[in-house]
């Protein structure tokens, strides 16, 4: 699973922040309290999340519990797809 | 800060002492900074442009002032109807132009309808359809949800993709831009300025369209609350029908608060959570005084900071690398 968050901080890193220390963005940082991530931003990841992992994020499950960090994703994905 | 109390008539101001305010300033923005004879102002039958228009014939006089309606295919009938009902009031010249021929031969509908058909297959030109914000009303992550009604009246429903969103939201924004090229070539062959027409609420929170509605050269309303808009309306007596109407955006086929669209809350609501947010007021305190709980109170704080944020760009002057310092001042 430490792959599937490298892959999304990847993600993150080059879509959203473009330059910078990738190591700055913490395990448990806020997307929306950084203002790395606006609405348009969580509907961009959320398209990456479903192609890159095979998943369906319903509208229920858009919360900043499953998406806002990206401790939060990996257990988001993890229950969404068991291994 | 220390934090100021809700309570009635946080929003009161007097409308008189105001409009001779704005009226003085309009004069001197205008004659002496901006070095123009007059203003332009679009009219969409709506209360911010309808308030503008009164204010400016108050500093100009009606021979100063140019009104424009600009209705297009999905224009609101009563939009030019209350567009012209203030213009004959107030006096003032005003010419209504059909802005859909233009939209059409640039591919506003086309570009629009592609988009809303890779979502909806059965699209097509006679079915209504509008863009609804969801989520954030509910504690989720705001995102956007494409509605469509049938010319038999069957209405559909989806969470929008992002190249669609985004296709759909770029298509509409030529309503905005097209609409001030003409105002800009009105303007131009009178020596006038344009009126901007935003609240303070769309304006704080970058609810317009970068070159499009959001440009203009001086914005008489943008300090004023939605809430104060409406006392100025009754106060300059316009015409009862534009006092009361709730704020839409006109945009869209399908019938479209603004609070569907953009906002969390109506208008009176948001003016009390943006003034409260302004004013450090507690969001416990917030949360009693419009009978809403603690945690929704915390996230309309939160998602004013985002708004903000996110517009932040809409605002911004072309940014130089380096100062062109003989310019500034």
């Amino acid at each position: 699973m430490t792959d599937v968050k490298q892959q999304i901080r990847s993600y993150i890193f080059d879509n959203f922040i473009m330059a910078g220390d990738p190591g700055g963005l913490k395990d448990d940082d806020s997307f929306m309290d950084r203002h790395i991530l606006d609405s348009t931003g969580f509907i961009e990841l959320i398209t990456f999340l479903e192609e890159t992992f095979g998943i369906k994020v319903d509208d229920d499950e858009m919360v900043p519990e499953n998406l806002d960090s990206l401790n939060n994703i990996e257990n988001f994905l993890r229950r969404k797809k068991p291994a | 800060m220390n934090a100021a109390t809700l309570g009635p008539g946080i929003l009161d101001i007097d409308c008189a002492r105001e409009t001779g305010r704005i009226a003085a300033r309009l004069v001197e923005i205008v004659a002496r900074t901006l070095h123009r004879r007059g203003v332009v102002i679009a009219l969409s039958g709506g209360v911010d442009s309808s308030v503008c228009a009164a204010l400016a014939v108050r500093a100009f006089g009606p021979g100063k002032v140019f009104g424009l309606m600009l209705p297009e295919r999905d224009s609101s009938s009563t939009s030019l109807t209350r567009g012209r009902q203030v213009a004959e009031q107030l006096g003032i010249e005003y010419a209504v132009e059909d802005i859909a021929p233009a939209l059409e031969a640039i591919g506003c509908y086309r570009r629009r309808d592609e988009a809303m058909r890779a979502v909806f297959p059965d699209y097509r030109a006679d079915w209504k359809s509008k863009i609804a914000i969801a989520g954030g009303a509910q504690g989720r992550i705001n995102h956007f949800k494409l509605v469509v009604q049938s010319p038999a009246g069957e209405t559909r429903e989806t969470r929008l993709p992002l190249r669609e969103y985004l296709q759909i939201v770029a298509a509409t924004n030529y309503k905005q831009r097209i609409r001030k090229a003409i105002e800009y070539f009105h303007a131009d062959r009178l020596n006038y300025a344009v009126l901007g027409t935003p609240n303070r609420l769309e304006y704080d929170q970058g609810f317009f369209v970068k070159n499009g509605d959001g440009s203009a050269d001086v914005k008489p309303i943008a300090h004023l609350y939605k809430t104060q808009v409406y006392a100025l309306a009754r106060h300059l007596g316009l015409p009862d029908e534009i006092c009361s109407a709730a704020p839409t955006t006109d945009t869209y086929s399908m019938q479209q608060g603004q609070d569907e669209f953009y906002f969390v809350l109506p208008y009176d609501k948001m003016d009390i959570a943006l003034w409260a947010k302004n004013h450090g007021v507690p969001a416990a305190e917030l949360a009693a005084h419009l009978g809403i709980d603690v945690k929704r109170a915390e996230f309309l704080y939160k998602d004013i900071d985002a708004k903000r944020h996110t517009t932040r760009y809409l605002h911004a002057r072309p940014i130089l690398v380096d100062a062109v310092t003989e310019l500034q001042g």
